[in-house]
């Protein structure tokens, strides 16, 4: 390119207001080495820019922990609960059924024990009636 | 979106982020941690970015704003990592060496200018952005855009003519 365009650009440079294109121009010219020496200084500036432009971002991205359903996780929580209040009545009830059940047995064998007591003494009910039909006879 | 969907759309500018990371943080190390922590927050957002018009600037609006917190924060203070891996090229020749050496005086120059105007030349001669990109990337006008440019751009020639004069004189 013309020297005395790349000066003018320069100018418009500082000034910043050069396009894009331009700027890619004024850049093209001092990377290709063929400076003139009183422009030499501005060398090292442009050198700069575009070596800035090499460094890349070479860690890789943990994306992994993307953000869980909190939402879903709740309603889970919620659902455990509710089937634990549930399931744990019942048992409960089941236990206090079984617990009368046994009560009620054990009263149930006192009344029969007492009543076999009773019974026993029946015996002397016949004894009874043996003698008063003996008593019947001999009159 | 899925993850593919988010990468193929992440993926052509996540370089861009991470320089202008550490453009505004200098050290490598803290450039790459803010840089992962945009693209987690961005992926998190991944259901309402089909609504950005650019994600790209939303994005980089996003690290602006990440690396500026960092730097007020006083975490960021309290252990400023300061950058000094500069490439050991093994070069033999003087010229060589001395090249280097005042391309990395302009990475110097910009470490020095105030933040907006450090952006603003990161934006444009680095990624070469248009000033309304930038605008909307840096919550400025096109204008204002322009100013800080051209002041960032004079301070550093002003600046690199002073170390070239110093180093002959």
């Amino acid at each position: 390119m013309e020297l005395h365009n790349i000066e003018k650009l320069l100018e418009k440079y500082f000034e910043a207001t050069t396009t894009v294109a331009e700027e890619e121009a004024i850049k093209a010219y001092f990377l290709k080495g063929d400076v003139a020496p009183h422009l030499q200084e501005y060398t090292t500036m442009f050198t700069y820019f575009s070596n800035a432009k090499e460094e890349t971002y070479t860690k890789q991205v943990p994306l992994k922990p993307r953000k869980r359903n909190y939402k879903w996780l709740s309603v889970a929580a919620v659902a455990v609960l509710v089937l634990g209040i549930y399931f744990g009545n019942d048992y409960r009830e089941q236990k206090e059924a079984e617990y009368v059940l046994q009560e009620t047995e054990k009263a149930f064998s006192l009344i029969a024990q007492n009543l076999n007591k009773g019974t026993e003494k029946l015996v002397y009910l016949n004894k009874f009636e043996e003698a008063t039909n003996k008593i019947y006879k001999t009159n | 979106m899925k993850q593919s969907e988010f990468l193929n759309v992440v993926m052509p500018f996540k370089d861009k982020l991470y320089r202008l990371a550490k453009r505004l943080l200098v050290s490598t190390e803290e450039a790459e941690d803010a840089t992962q922590e945009i693209l987690l927050k961005l992926w998190s957002k991944n259901d309402r970015m089909k609504q950005y018009a650019s994600v790209e600037a939303f994005a980089m609006t996003m690290t602006k704003n990440f690396c500026l917190d960092r730097l007020k924060s006083k975490q960021a203070n309290n252990l400023k990592l300061v950058h000094s891996n500069y490439t050991d090229s093994n070069a033999s020749l003087q010229r060589q060496v001395e090249a280097q050496d005042s391309v990395n005086w302009v990475e110097k120059i910009m470490e020095s200018l105030p933040e907006q105007q450090k952006m603003a030349l990161q934006l444009r001669d680095v990624e070469q952005y248009s000033f309304e990109e930038i605008g909307k990337m840096l919550e400025m006008t096109p204008a204002a855009v322009r100013v800080a440019l051209s002041r960032a751009r004079k301070t550093v020639r002003q600046k690199l003519m002073e170390k070239h004069n110093y180093g002959i004189a």
